[in-house]
């Protein structure tokens, strides 16, 4: 039996991208200091899409920048995989400006937090706001996002995927019972 | 990963990862804060019987940088000048409770003993004339960064090979990583056996031409007891790689410290294909991630023991 869901197809995540980036510029009254940072793997590509959104809304460039977060993580030994790492690249000057943050799914908050630990590693943004495609809730960290794409209210036995055509040769969202893909 | 002590005990994938690693922490040391907080709360020591300069000082930055709280210990001066055992250092170290232990010394298969006698994650910084397998993980990952790969590379070794700890971890990384390694000194300097590990012997460079890659190895003075070579003059115009050897597409390494005008002259020193000072930067790098690898791996109860270590 199939307990996978698709939550949001390939149409839905590019007019949920569309929402989220409407949703930036009338947050942002000042686009000189807007710039975009995703978390990789998923939030990068995630990033870089919003990003292309941005500069036809705006019709200007926006720096844009992806951080790789493992190096500030607090469960470094406790976990029984090593992490697979990124490089960051944050080549524009953080201080003073409004960065997005963007990650596919916003869970405990802890990814967040390590994220906005990183992003202060290379300056002093003036705010820091965030953005996820779906939030599933679960926090276990005071973090609140800014831009949700999509509530998906999740039991602990859940899993959400998120799929986009550069890594999985699909857009979409996916909910996973935990016991099938543990099984 | 919990302990470094050889190259032999890595997989071609070991290297790989630690490599693909260092790459990323590249990008901290051009960064303003040369810092990140990966190993935050974790002690290192620093355990150096022998003189070093390079070793001690980029695994000292590579803990540093990864907010690791670093203790520096040297024989010279300390207890073990007044007659104390390895083993019992290693026993009074480790009531400081240290999560790794990068040693150097001078006694092979030391660093591989010290594993067993403390529950923190060892790093061979060299033992003896057995291994220095850090130095051969930044060796490859040079290699790597500068051309790409190492799969089909013929590397030629040349000098001093008998002294060399260096060269025993190099010959068995850079075979695992796909080249062709070929041993090139005089007869007394060339270990009788160490074909067994699949190189090829010259006593000549006559056919150096043939190599993608020159490594020279430090004409080693202090452990040199017996005459091993006629003069180092002698020894400079057999072996030395000058610009009359070296081919303009050739890469040239040299672990350092150099010997100027003996295993090398000054201007295959400071030529293009030297990559001596980037062997040094990716040090740094390199032992970053081999700290990061020992310990984002030792388990939370093994970090604190209690009593004496097993």
């Amino acid at each position: 039996m199939d307990h996978e869901k698709v939550v949001l197809d390939e149409d839905d995540m590019r007019r949920t991208l569309v929402r989220i980036a409407h949703e930036i510029v009338e947050r942002n009254d000042e686009p000189d200091r807007l710039a975009i940072v995703g978390i990789h793997r998923r939030g990068a590509i995630l990033a870089r899409r919003i990003h292309a959104l941005l500069i036809d809304l705006l019709e200007r460039e926006v720096p844009i920048g992806d951080l790789d977060i493992s190096f500030y993580r607090d469960d470094v030994g406790r976990r029984a995989e090593q992490p697979t790492i990124h490089a960051s690249h944050v080549d524009f000057e953080l201080d003073g400006r409004t960065i997005v943050l963007v990650d596919d799914v916003l869970f405990t908050g802890r990814t967040v937090r390590s994220a906005i630990e990183a992003l202060f590693s290379y300056g002093r943004p003036a705010k820091v706001q965030l953005a996820v495609l779906a939030d599933r809730g679960h926090r276990e960290l005071p973090i609140r996002p800014d831009y949700v794409g999509k509530n998906l209210p999740t039991s602990r036995s859940e899993r959400v995927n998120v799929h986009v055509e550069e890594l999985d040769q699909v857009d979409e969202v996916r909910i996973t019972e935990l016991s099938e893909v543990t099984a | 990963m919990k302990h470094l002590v050889s190259v032999e005990q890595l997989e071609r994938a070991d290297i790989e990862r630690i490599c693909d690693r260092a790459a990323s922490f590249a990008e901290v040391a051009d960064r303003e804060i040369k810092k990140v907080p990966a190993l935050r709360g974790r002690t290192v020591l620093n355990l150096f019987y022998e003189a070093s300069t390079r070793t001690r000082s980029s695994f000292e930055l590579a803990a540093k940088r990864l907010s690791a709280d670093v203790v520096n210990f040297s024989a010279s001066g300390s207890s073990v000048e007044k007659g104390e055992s390895l083993k019992d250092t290693i026993l009074t170290l480790g009531a400081h409770k240290p999560d790794a232990i990068v040693i150097r010394t001078p006694w092979a298969g030391a660093a591989e003993l010290v594993s067993g006698w403390t529950p923190a994650a060892v790093v061979n910084a060299g033992d003896g004339k057995h291994e220095h397998p850090t130095q051969a993980l930044l060796d490859v990952h040079t290699l790597r960064q500068r051309l790409g790969g190492l799969d089909g590379l013929n590397i030629w070794i040349v000098g001093d090979v008998l002294h060399s700890r260096v060269a025993r971890s190099n010959i068995m990384a850079f075979q695992k990583m796909g080249a062709r390694v070929t041993l090139a000194g005089p007869p007394t300097l060339i270990p009788r056996g160490i074909e067994a590990l699949g190189c090829e012997i010259r006593y000549t460079l006559d056919d150096l031409g043939q190599a993608d890659v020159v490594y020279a190895l430090r004409m080693q003075h202090e452990r040199m007891t017996e005459s091993w070579v006629p003069s180092l003059r002698e020894y400079a115009a057999w072996y030395q790689i000058n610009g009359r050897r070296l081919g303009a597409k050739q890469v040239l390494m040299h672990p350092g410290p150099v010997n100027r005008g003996v295993e090398l002259s000054a201007e295959v020193v400071d030529s293009p294909q030297a990559v001596i000072t980037a062997q040094v930067a990716a040090g740094v790098v390199v032992r970053m991630a081999v700290l990061y690898e020992v310990l984002a791996h030792v388990p939370t109860e093994a970090r604190t023991p209690e009593g004496v270590p097993a």
